[in-house]
């Protein structure tokens, strides 16, 4: 596969190590009440798509960005790809 | 003998020399070694695999199911080649195989006779009872019977590589269509590559004589390639099979650079193995002439009929002096038309259609059959059952069997491309989606004319560049043959008791697929998995199509609905060597070397892998015979005076920012926030699931500034783990990191004599004093007059103990300064083993007790994970099922008998318990010789651990048979307190 880098142009996908679904962005609050159920659904529930599913890649023999993928599972094509920061930063999170 | 006097793309002024079975033979450059054993009147190429049956050449081409062969000697063996593409060299040795004592006299073609007893699924059904047979008996003696080739043991002495190519189109297959398409993207500038799997460029165009233009079309080909060669922007791989088509418009490719040669060039490897990035391919890969089936229609001198034109055309060969065609299209009289052009006696032509048309020359029996042969060793005459039911003889020594051709899809289907039926022609022609970015032309994708393939060539190279922005015309090719396909489908011969083959490499009938439709394996794939059809190296190239329709014509469905098995790469076998490329031996897996690696292997040091790693094991002295005594040796060393120990493996993180202190809080589940500067704390990182993750230490150089070590193993993935905290769960935090493992030299200096030792290394402005710098204490400073490096008083040993890191160049110095600095002290270099050894006596977890199970709770660390903050894993570590009080702690062992092995890995289990699962109370993790306490040692998990203290259980190993009884005791061998390394 190639994944097109936002910074870095077209790379070959054997740079990238993959983590899995870009939903682990979304880390509960390990503070709040009732945090133990949150986590398990954060920690172990995952979807398996047949078709477009965003997940997380690391340019690990690259520039060390993790990236959101928009990948369709059937066809391996790709939708989009996100430097993941920028992701999470839309998604709210910051410090 | 069979060699024509006129013709053929050979060189008859070169002769080789090659041997078959230690027969010595002749042929030209230009031979194949299939062509030249065939010239010389050698039919007899091979056993198949089940009932050895004699086999001789079916194809010209990479298709072939029978003439496999081994070839060259030694190192260089090579098993399972096709004689049908081995390119002859002078001193070539070839040899059969899966015959024995030779091809002529095969003992096992006794299962030619057995063949009521082998028939589809006979391994399930022969082989089931008694269970206890198969794995001793059965499959051993299957595996010697169904044989192949054999591969030498001896090293292979060639080089194989692995190379990257960027096209813009990239053209498989160089026939007609793809030397169209390469010359119209070659002359508009585009990146083209054209690859062939044959040594001569031009596919079908040297295998025929009608013209194009003014021209043989075979002379035209040669032009067009010299044009392509000529060209910058055009490579050409010849000798070069496409094998696969990847995601992304990514090919691989295994290009033979001297697979024709007896060894390789100087500095040249054997193969390439070529990963091509295309933007745009087109698939010429043509077709692939298929067979009929009939009663004993698999003696050596059958073939297919598009093969034997190719044998009198471009070889100029012919198979024997009399031949016959078993034709149900008009591709078989045109083979007819050119043996009788080149002067061979054709017998006749045994037409299915009843309205066949007539051949000049020859006599056509239309609504004929071939229903049966004859022929130990080789065809003598077939039996021909007229139109009207009368049957004779016809004494020949070849038959070509054409019927039909079979568009060559099998790339257009390697991603989601599912073949389409074409009734016309009577085959699957691609069909689906198609890889990304491919196209195909010319007889792959159903066009069979030379006119059809050049005008399809071009024009799927003019649609492939205006996708890449570029307008281009068709070039001016002259006219070619445009002659229509004219076939009516025949498969295969009825109505007979004898066997029928269908696909000649594995050994599938008619018969077989009959039994397979009825025993109710009817689905194409259950069908290819029961009989074997198509399983073999050739995968089914020439005989898919036939099991089908014989399967359509029992369900009574067509073959469109019948459907067709999935084509996988690779395209044909590939050799290990060229999937490993330059990953053998040493280079399989690289190791690094440590910074006093050369200082090591002075001192004649004994290495171990660890992780990438190369590290000393021990130091072996003249006077020590048993590892074991160097290791105790250094053990009591440093723990007497001092040792050094070589720990620049352990991964380093550096991390810096106005948050650093807060990441690390969220990182490590315990708290790092109230680090002061100039202190070093143990950490210990959780997984997301509440699992222990990897543990070292954080030492805060600066307010913004710390240096984390992770253990040598996890170094890779902490770091990763780290990267994604940071980059995707708290984005706007202000903190980088950088791997610092290769840049730093690190030496543990530990025992009681290691102050001393370093104060004579230490520049003398700073201060060692226990006060001066404590234990935990860490700092930048300088050594040996000036040279930067930095200091950290932590033990792994349980020693008064120092970690000094300086900057990776300086390494090996420092080892040698450290060395003659501390002769006064006996200073003693110690290895992984002794390092190991001091660990556990101090009972410091390391990867055994962090092996992927163990919690912070398990571990005796319960009370390190913090409730006041939230950090990664701390959650899920308070679940119920995690802090379960009778749960697995970390605890010592001591064995009663002090000189007794125990073993890790060894289960723990009460007295007078069973080694039962049911009955098992823990591990052992880490087990060793502490010179210290003179015994043998352990650490693992026990069940309730701490409140066994001083009871005695057994350490038992089913695997090893050995079952010890160890005394429960506190993990914490030496110096419990920790008063030494406060010292």
């Amino acid at each position: 596969m190639i994944i097109n880098h936002p910074l870095l142009g077209p790379c070959d996908a054997q740079e990238f190590t993959y983590l899995g679904d870009a939903r682990l962005i979304d880390r509960p609050d390990g503070m709040a009440d009732g945090a133990e159920d949150v986590f398990y659904d954060y920690a172990y529930l995952r979807d398996n798509p047949a078709g477009q599913h965003r997940e997380l890649w690391f340019h690990e023999a690259g520039d060390r960005s993790w990236l959101v993928i928009t990948r369709n599972t059937l066809t391996h094509e790709i939708i989009s790809v996100e430097l993941a920061r920028d992701v999470a930063r839309k998604q709210g999170r910051s410090l | 003998m069979n060699r024509l006097s006129t013709g053929g793309q050979i060189d008859r002024t070169t002769q080789l020399r090659f041997t078959f079975d230690g027969q010595p033979y002749h042929g030209h450059a230009g031979d194949t070694l299939a062509s030249a054993l065939l010239a010389n009147g050698v039919r007899l190429m091979g056993r198949s695999f089940k009932y050895h049956r004699p086999r001789g050449v079916l194809s010209a081409g990479s298709e072939e199911p029978n003439a496999l062969v081994q070839l060259r000697k030694g190192g260089r063996q090579e098993p399972n080649t096709r004689a049908t593409v081995a390119e002859l060299f002078n001193g070539l040795e070839a040899a059969s195989q899966n015959a024995w004592p030779s091809l002529k006299l095969d003992a096992l073609a006794i299962n030619d006779r057995l063949s009521n007893f082998l028939t589809a699924g006979f391994y399930y059904k022969t082989f089931m009872w008694p269970a206890a047979f198969w794995e001793k008996l059965y499959e051993p003696i299957i595996r010697r019977a169904a044989g192949l080739g054999s591969i030498s043991t001896d090293p292979d002495p060639d080089s194989y590589d692995k190379g990257f190519l960027h096209c813009d189109l990239l053209v498989i297959g160089a026939g007609p269509a793809g030397l169209a398409a390469a010359l119209t993207a070659g002359r508009a500038g585009a990146r083209v590559i054209l690859a062939d799997e044959d040594f001569r460029m031009g596919g079908r165009l040297n295998a025929e004589t009608h013209g194009l233009g003014d021209q043989s079309c075979a002379d035209w080909a040669a032009g067009a390639v010299a044009e392509l060669a000529s060209l910058p922007n055009v490579r050409l791989l010849g000798r070069t099979t496409v094998l696969g088509a990847f995601d992304h418009g990514i090919y691989a490719a295994v290009e033979r650079v001297a697979d024709h040669l007896a060894e390789p060039a100087p500095g040249k490897p054997r193969q390439i193995l070529w990963r091509i990035y295309s933007k745009r391919a087109v698939l010429c890969a043509g077709a692939i002439d298929r067979p009929i089936s009939f009663a004993n229609n698999d003696r050596p001198g059958i073939m297919l009929a598009g093969a034997m034109r190719a044998y009198v055309n471009r070889w100029a060969v012919t198979p024997a002096q009399t031949v016959a065609i078993f034709t149900n299209n008009d591709d078989g009289h045109r083979t007819a038309r050119d043996l009788l052009a080149q002067g061979v006696d054709v017998a006749a032509i045994v037409d299915t259609r009843v309205d066949a048309p007539a051949c000049d020359g020859v006599q056509v029996l239309a609504g004929a059959q071939v229903v049966d042969s004859a022929g130990r060793l080789g065809l003598k005459s077939v039996t021909v059952r007229q139109a009207s039911g009368q049957e004779h003889r016809l004494r020949i020594g070849a038959l070509g069997v054409s019927g039909g051709w079979n568009p060559n899809v099998a790339l257009s289907s390697h991603q989601r491309g599912r073949p389409e039926w074409n009734e016309a022609i009577a085959a699957f022609v691609p069909g689906g989606i198609l890889p990304q970015g491919m196209r195909v032309a010319g007889a792959a994708a159903g066009r069979f004319s030379t006119q059809g393939a050049l005008e399809t060539g071009a024009g799927a190279a003019i649609q492939a560049l205006s996708d890449l922005g570029k307008t281009v015309q068709a070039p001016d090719f002259p006219m070619a043959e445009d002659g229509a396909t004219r076939i009516t489908p025949f498969w295969h011969v009825g109505g007979t008791k004898a066997r029928a083959w269908l696909d000649f490499q594995n050994d599938v009938t008619v018969k077989d697929v009959t039994l397979a439709h009825q025993e109710g394996f009817r689905a194409v794939e259950h069908l290819k998995r029961y009989t074997t059809l198509g399983m073999a190296t050739d995968q089914g190239k020439t005989s898919n199509l036939g099991g089908l329709a014989v399967m359509a014509e029992l369900t009574g469905q067509s073959i469109a609905q019948t459907g067709t098995t999935m084509f996988r790469p690779p395209y044909t076998p590939v050799a290990m060597g060229a999937l490993a490329g330059r990953s053998v031996g040493r280079d399989f897996r690289p190791t690094r070397l440590t910074p006093s690696h050369i200082w090591a292997v002075e001192q004649g040091a004994t290495f171990v892998e660890v992780g990438m790693w190369l590290r000393a094991q021990y130091f072996p002295r003249a006077d020590e015979s048993d590892w074991r005594q160097s290791v105790d040796r250094e053990v009591r060393a440093t723990r007497g005076s001092v040792g050094v120990c070589d720990v620049t493996t352990l991964g380093k993180i550096d991390v810096q920012g106005r948050d650093a202190a807060a990441f690390l809080n969220r990182i490590y589940c315990n708290g790092f926030a109230k680090l002061a500067v100039g202190r070093v704390r143990y950490g210990l990182m959780l997984r997301e699931d509440g699992i222990a993750m990897d543990d070292g230490t954080a030492a805060r150089m600066a307010e913004d500034h710390f240096v984390v070590t992770t253990t040598t193993a996890n170094a890779v993935s902490v770091f990763r783990h780290m990267e994604f905290a940071r980059q995707c769960l708290w984005p706007d935090m202000d903190v980088q990191l950088i791997s610092t493992t290769e840049a730093w030299a690190q030496f543990a200096v530990a025992g009681p004599k290691s102050r001393a030792l370093l104060q004579k290394i230490v520049d003398p402005e700073f201060d060692l004093s226990n006060d001066g710098f404590p234990f935990m204490a860490c700092g930048e400073i300088t050594v040996c007059g000036g040279c930067p490096a930095r200091l950290f008083r932590i033990s792994f040993s349980g020693e008064l103990a120092y970690e000094i890191a300086v900057p990776t160049r300086y390494g090996d110095a420092l080892m040698r300064r450290l060395m003659d600095a501390g002769r006064e002290f006996d200073v003693t270099p110690y290895g992984t083993e002794a390092l190991g050894v001091m660990r556990i006596e101090k009972g410091h977890a390391a990867g055994n007790e962090l092996n992927g199970q163990t919690t912070a709770l398990n571990l005796g660390m319960g009370r390190m994970v913090s409730d006041k903050k939230d950090s990664i894993g701390a959650v899920l570590s308070r679940r119920e099922g995690l802090q379960d009080e009778n749960g697995l702690r970390l605890v010592g062992f001591l064995p009663k008998n002090p000189q007794e092995r125990v073993i890790a890995g060894a289960h723990l289990l009460d007295r007078g318990a069973a080694p039962r699962a049911a009955n098992d109370l823990g591990y052992v993790t880490s087990a060793c010789y502490s010179p210290t306490l003179d015994s043998y040692i352990a650490i693992g998990f026990l069940k309730s651990g701490e409140t066994r203290l001083g009871d005695v259980v057994r350490a038992a190993s089913p695997l090893t048979g050995q079952d010890t009884e160890v005394t429960v005791v506190s993990p914490h061998f030496v110096d419990p307190k920790g008063e030494r390394l406060r010292a």
